[in-house]
């Protein structure tokens, strides 16, 4: 499995990487095959929790412990992230200076359409992502861009996945080299292991799911972000992806990227992607 | 307006906020000598909230004692998820309910909320409360005069009072 | 500005289910923020319903109930179209009101 050999590679020393970069063949000769990765990833989580509804995994956490997912219905029964939706609603109504508004930005007016990011830009030849095309779309109307990790981003994806909630994830690779290059360059960081605790994004949510990490149980990576944004009790309050990737390089003691950089859109549609066909669930609510 | 606090109370809070950092557990606080509540009383019950210990705590709330009864039904999770946000209800068959208070044993303060029941209302509370470590919640519900309670252990992994 | 008071109240015909939420960060006066300075104390003290001039609940709170705080309770006596009325206090005098109609 490639994903094994990523994880091998990485907890390889230094003096060994020189080694393995004389036989960089074994997976450059590997084609790219994004329908292939998503089935194998799917396929790997299905088989991990057999007793896990397919369309559960995008709800976390709480699909892998059953005193957890009462608390969470508990908190479903009037959602924390409550607030922050009316927010995001009324603020996606409320035209810009300039009489615009985000609908006009978006293709059906921005409703439903949640479940088509990422894209791969083909003009741009790179992923765009919601949070990046929502600030685009106010600096288009001469209005000054939010801050990815929260408050207005997380009200507005809120709303916008609120309107696509049900909605199967739909990402699209198109036929571009430059669109598997940035899948495969996605892939490539969340298996490649960082930081000083040296974990890669797959040493906690690929190998140990449903497991305690001190205090937290790890969420599944299949769907992860199907939920977002999210309402995270230890943050109390809302975060985007930008935050949560963040917060994970942080967590693993990694130095976190600026959010929306290239790695980080890439892995975003890497996990979009091998998470096609499971429902859009956000926003979310986490422990 | 039913709020009576001053800006005396209000900077006696903050002061015992800070000692509370330092010197969790220090218990000088004066010693409220509330009465036992009744059903139409409406006055927030200001000296029950700021006392620590669960006991001294029931006693300015009450002035009572209370037994343990299987009437009780406290509903709260085993390990909650998140110390900050515990899911914590209560319900009861008894008769006669006038109010259903709820303690967390080792929290700063051991009065959490207090909740009156007036005639024609259900016994049954669900609410969301902060634990600040492992420590015992307490229900209880006030019927017909006396005082009867649930306790259940809820295990903290991420504790609730440090934001 | 939109109220802090989100509240979803229903009717079976003889019993009425309540559910509320509210916003506001129930501060317990025991945290710092990042410049090390303790956040002082700012919670709800209490938290009102009253239908068909009435009191139906009255919620007594201190510092430990969550932020954005949660309650459920269920009374009998309204049907369908009444008025709920539901305020809080908090104990640095802020307050909000709001009413909605049971369904």
């Amino acid at each position: 499995m490639k994903a094994r050999s990523a994880l091998l590679l990485g907890s390889l020393s230094a003096t060994l990487v020189a080694f393995a970069l004389t036989s960089p063949r074994v997976i450059a000769a590997d084609k790219v095959d994004p329908v292939a990765d998503a089935k194998a990833f799917q396929n790997f989580y299905f088989q991990k929790f057999p007793d896990v509804k397919h369309e559960d995994f995008v709800n976390g956490p709480y699909s892998m412990n059953e005193d957890m997912k009462r608390q969470w219905q508990e908190k479903e029964e009037f959602p924390p992230y409550e607030f922050a939706l009316d927010a995001g609603k009324e603020m996606f109504a409320t035209p810009f200076k300039n009489g615009k508004t985000y609908a006009d930005c978006f293709p059906n007016g921005g409703i439903g359409i949640r479940q088509n990011y990422p894209y791969f830009d083909t003009k741009e030849g790179k992923v765009v992502t919601l949070e990046l095309a929502l600030n685009r779309c106010r600096e288009a109307n001469g209005e000054a861009p939010y801050s990815y990790v929260k408050d207005e981003m997380a009200s507005l994806t809120a709303y916008m996945a609120f309107t696509s909630r049900g909605k199967p994830m739909d990402i699209k690779i198109p036929d571009d080299p430059r669109a598997l290059a940035a899948f495969e360059n996605g892939k490539r960081y969340f298996y490649t292991r960082r930081g000083q605790m040296n974990f890669s994004c797959a040493s906690c949510h690929v190998q140990s799911p449903g497991e305690r990490i001190r205090a937290e149980i790890l969420a599944p990576a299949l769907g992860i972000l199907n939920a977002m944004p999210i309402y995270r009790s230890e943050w109390s309050g809302m975060g985007t992806t930008s935050r949560r990737f963040v917060t994970c390089n942080s967590q693993t003691r990694a130095v976190p990227l600026e959010p929306q950089a290239d790695e980080y859109r890439d892995v975003e549609y890497f996990l979009s992607y091998v998470a096609n066909g499971l429902p859009i669930s956000g926003p979310g609510a986490r422990p | 307006m039913t709020t009576t606090t001053g800006p005396h109370p209000t900077r006696r809070l903050i002061l015992q906020g800070a000692a509370g950092v330092a010197l969790l557990g220090l218990g000088n606080l004066p010693f409220g000598a509330a009465p036992a509540r009744a059903a139409a009383n409406d006055k927030y019950p200001e000296e029950a909230f700021k006392l620590k210990n669960e006991a001294d705590a029931i006693k300015a709330l009450y002035g009572k004692t209370v037994e343990p009864s299987d009437k009780v039904k406290l509903d709260a999770p085993e390990i909650a998820e998140n110390g900050g946000v515990v899911p914590i209800s209560v319900t009861t068959t008894l008769d006669k309910v006038t109010s259903i208070s709820f303690f967390v044993a080792e929290n700063p303060n051991a009065l959490a909320a207090s909740y009156r029941i007036p005639d024609g209302t259900l016994p049954a509370v669900a609410n969301r409360l902060k634990m600040a470590k492992t420590t015992n919640v307490t229900a209880i519900v006030e019927a017909d005069g006396k005082l009867y309670s649930a306790t259940k252990e809820v295990k903290v992994t991420v504790g609730g009072c440090g934001g | 500005m939109a109220s802090s008071i989100r509240v979803r109240s229903t009717s079976n015909g003889d019993i009425t289910e309540v559910q509320a939420l509210i916003q506001h960060p129930m501060d317990t006066g025991l945290v710092k923020d990042s410049k090390g300075e303790v956040i002082p104390a700012h919670f709800i003290q209490q938290l009102k319903f009253e239908c068909n001039g009435k009191d139906v609940f009255v919620a007594d709170w201190g510092t430990a109930v969550s932020k954005d705080p949660y309650v459920k309770f269920s009374f009998k006596g309204a049907k369908k179209g009444d008025d709920l009325k539901i305020s809080w206090t908090d104990n640095k005098g802020g307050s909000d009101t709001t009413t909605a109609k049971i369904a």
